[in-house]
């Protein structure tokens, strides 16, 4: 029993059953092909987070931020004064994240490539774009850049999804993505 | 030695029991029930809050209160009740004195005052930053002060673990190897020792940090260290829990392991293995690298996730078997229809089981994918999938013990036992449903830690979709009947420990000891030749079939969404 010591003290040498030693077997081949499906997709799939980031001051990553907003906005978001920024394809996109908002709204082109910095003014916040649902976490003082390439159109959500205080709940961004 | 004269023969098994030790169990599996009470209650409130049309809580008490849940009964009702395990695994199953009880106490009374510490701290409403506590969100210092504490605490209860299986080999009282359900809690204290120091490594610079002593902590830093007690406290838990399959087991039934190699080797794969899984928090951070998470979120090739598959096929095996010996052979299945279902001890273990490897186990590996990861990351599937193992599995594990521990240990009657028939069955569905509708609201996006998903006041708006709203009104609803089954438990428990009758001497045993199965059966070591097992091999097919078919779909999700690099 399994709360008595094992009946025969070598108990390393029992010899196994065929039946444990096919399910031990298949048991670990399906790990190698789970192991070997997330290298596999580094390869061939399209969705990978980048491995860039740097270490940057919040002060410096909103002064890149604002630069951008400066030189691309098209137009205010309704009465809520949040500018609306249309940066060139292909280009360096900055999105601020902090309490509780995310800035600017980004309006981005189909199909297009942008390198997307992410970074915090304050706490961590969580980068989740929805309806798509792709959710990267966002530290401060550290530069995440990584490449997004929308496949649709519409109106896109940024919901914050890592706790950050009283109004987390409130902290909405937008990413609009329009047809060529 | 006073020792000596400390001891109690237990009339249903024969094993001397150390009154010092039985002393340290009871105190401790109290508490562990206690704090089990609290944070169900503030689990039962957070459930209430995300029900969009209940929406119990106002936004400041609903993290609050989340804040405590988690700390509650992840590390409080937790720890304390595997520190029952490691005394009784060590002293009782070694029929073997208890190292140094005065420093048991101490350890207890630090736990017990670091729980208070924290809870205070939670409740006065300066530390709501959830469990987790990223920095640098900050809390108030006697809220890390707390966890300290309760860490040191729980650090000198393994201590004493181990002291005890040196004594009980010194003293010469076991033959041969220790039983695999201590060897299971050696897997479970090895991992504490980890869990706990990493625990102390990062909460005291962070204490000293909310003091102003400590300029500044890194935020990766504190997530890297903070996992490897957060992940791998959750890793003591698979450990102890499997223990404890295996003792429900051959406690209500004598089923023997299959094989103690493979069993045994199992554990040494989670020794080895399962503490990598911290990674598991780290899949979508900047500045790790994707060779690093790989590695790491993978177990080193999957082989903790070989450890558990070993034991989803060796527990249910060795159930099988000793069913099967007891002459319930008709059929693939007649084993299983026969066995106990009415024993609250062993159904609760039966769907610890079966409600860990399919809810908790497949979406962890699932979750736990770099890749699909991004599309899981902190949303309401995360606690879905923890649910799943912590509270399905662990929670309902030990509290299926319980039911052996009270007439064992405590040496009272179960009473009002037709609740607590029911009551594995009415806890373990609602966590079912809990688990389930968290998962399915998390694939929707819904975010977790977050108390509004209508976000009416927003400046910007969303809506979630309308099959959201239904999965949180079905949370909601099954973690009602959670917290019913969870009271239930609290009754059964708590009457029986003061109003129960007294259990004295050689009484009408009420778990029936365990009878050996007839020796044609189950040859005396292995199963190498024996008997098959033909129910365990479809119940493994059909678990296997399943989590292959989960994690493709799941990567045809992913592959989906808009492409990134």
């Amino acid at each position: 029993m399994a709360i008595a010591p094992p009946e025969r003290r070598l108990w390393w040498k029992e010899p196994l059953d065929k039946a444990e030693i096919i399910w031990i077997t298949i048991a670990f081949l399906w790990g190698i092909v789970m192991f070997l499906a997330m290298i596999y997709w580094h390869i061939v799939g399209e969705q990978n987070l980048s491995n860039e980031a740097y270490r940057i001051d919040p002060e410096v990553f909103a002064a890149k931020a604002e630069e951008m907003t400066e030189k691309y906005q098209v137009r205010e978001e309704g009465d809520t004064g949040i500018p609306v920024v249309h940066p060139p394809p292909g280009s360096d996109v900055y999105l601020i994240s902090r309490l509780w908002e995310w800035w600017p709204i980004l309006e981005l082109e189909k199909d297009q490539s942008y390198r997307l910095h992410l970074s915090s003014m304050d706490w961590q916040h969580g980068f989740s774009l929805q309806p798509t649902n792709i959710n990267v976490q966002v530290h401060p003082n550290y530069d995440l850049v990584m490449t997004i390439k929308p496949n649709e159109a519409g109106t896109f959500s940024v919901v914050c999804n890592e706790f950050c205080g009283i109004g987390h709940h409130t902290m909405v961004g937008r990413i609009y993505v329009t047809e060529r | 030695m006073a020792a000596n004269t400390a001891f109690r023969t237990c009339p249903d098994t024969g094993l001397k029991v150390h009154l010092p030790a039985q002393a340290l169990i009871k105190a401790n599996a109290v508490a562990a029930v206690v704090f089990l009470l609290l944070g169900g209650l503030f689990g039962l409130f957070v459930a209430l809050t995300r029900w969009p049309e209940v929406h119990l809580l106002p936004a400041e008490s609903f993290y609050a209160v989340l804040t405590a849940h988690g700390m509650d009964v992840l590390l409080f009702w937790i720890i304390f009740f595997e520190i029952a395990i490691l005394y009784f695994a060590s002293a009782i199953l070694l029929n073997c004195r208890l190292a140094a009880p005065w420093l048991g106490w101490v350890a207890f009374i630090l736990m017990l005052v670091g729980a208070i510490i924290a809870n205070v701290a939670v409740i006065q409403g300066e530390s709501s930053v959830m469990f987790t506590s990223y920095v640098p969100m900050k809390a108030a210092p006697h809220f890390y002060l707390g966890l300290i504490l309760f860490a040191v605490g729980a650090l000198i209860g393994v201590g004493i673990f181990f002291a005890t299986l040196v004594i009980a080999r010194e003293e010469r009282t076991y033959e041969g190897s220790v039983p695999l359900v201590t060897f299971g809690a050696v897997t479970a204290a090895i991992i504490a020792v980890f869990t706990l120091a990493s625990g102390a490594i990062i909460l005291i610079p962070t204490f000293l940090w909310s003091l102003g002593y400590i300029a500044h902590i890194d935020s990766m830093t504190y997530k890297l260290v903070w996992w490897a007690m957060g992940h791998s406290s959750q890793q003591i838990n698979v450990s102890a829990h499997v223990a404890v399959w295996y003792a429900i087991a051959a406690i209500v039934l004598g089923a023997k392991p299959l094989s103690e190699k493979v069993s045994r080797s199992a554990f040494l794969l989670y020794i080895l293995f399962l503490q990598l899984a911290s990674a598991h928090h780290l899949l979508v951070e900047p500045g790790v690298s994707s060779e690093w998470k790989i590695f790491n979120t993978s177990y080193a090739i999957y082989l903790a996730v070989l450890g558990s598959l070993i034991h989803g096929m060796s527990v249910p095996g060795a159930i099988e078997a000793a069913q099967r010996g007891k002459g319930y052979t008709r059929g693939v299945f007649e084993w299983l229809t026969k066995a106990p279902w009415g024993n609250p001890a062993f159904s609760g273990m039966a769907l610890s089981l079966v409600m860990f490897g399919f809810l908790g186990g497949i979406s962890g590996v699932v979750m736990g994918t770099e890749q699909i990861n991004l599309i899981m990351h902190n949303t309401l599937y995360v606690p879905g999938h923890f649910h799943g193992t912590v509270v399905a599995g662990t929670t309902l594990a030990f509290m299926a013990i319980t039911y052996l521990v009270v007439p064992l240990i405590f040496q009272r009657e179960l009473l009002v036992p037709k609740m607590a028939q029911w009551q594995p069955y009415v806890f373990g569905l609602g966590v079912a449903g809990i688990s389930l509708f968290m998962m399915g609201a998390g694939t929707l996006g819904v975010a977790r830690r977050h108390w509004d998903i209508t976000f009416a006041d927003s400046t910007l708006t969303f809506d979630y979709p309308g099959a959201a709203f239904l999965m949180l009104g079905l949370n909601g609803i099954f973690a009602i009947m959670a917290a019913v089954g969870g009271a239930m438990y609290i009754v059964v428990v708590v009457a029986s420990i003061l109003f129960g009758k007294r259990r004295e001497g050689a009484g009408e045993p009420a778990p029936q000891p365990a009878e050996p199965p007839a020796g044609a059966a189950v040859g005396s070591y292995g199963n190498a030749g024996t008997l098959h097992l033909p129910g365990t091999y479809v119940l493994v097919g059909v678990f296997f079939v399943a989590f292959v078919l989960y994690y493709f779909i799941n990567w045809k999700y992913l592959s989906e969404v808009w492409p990134l690099s």
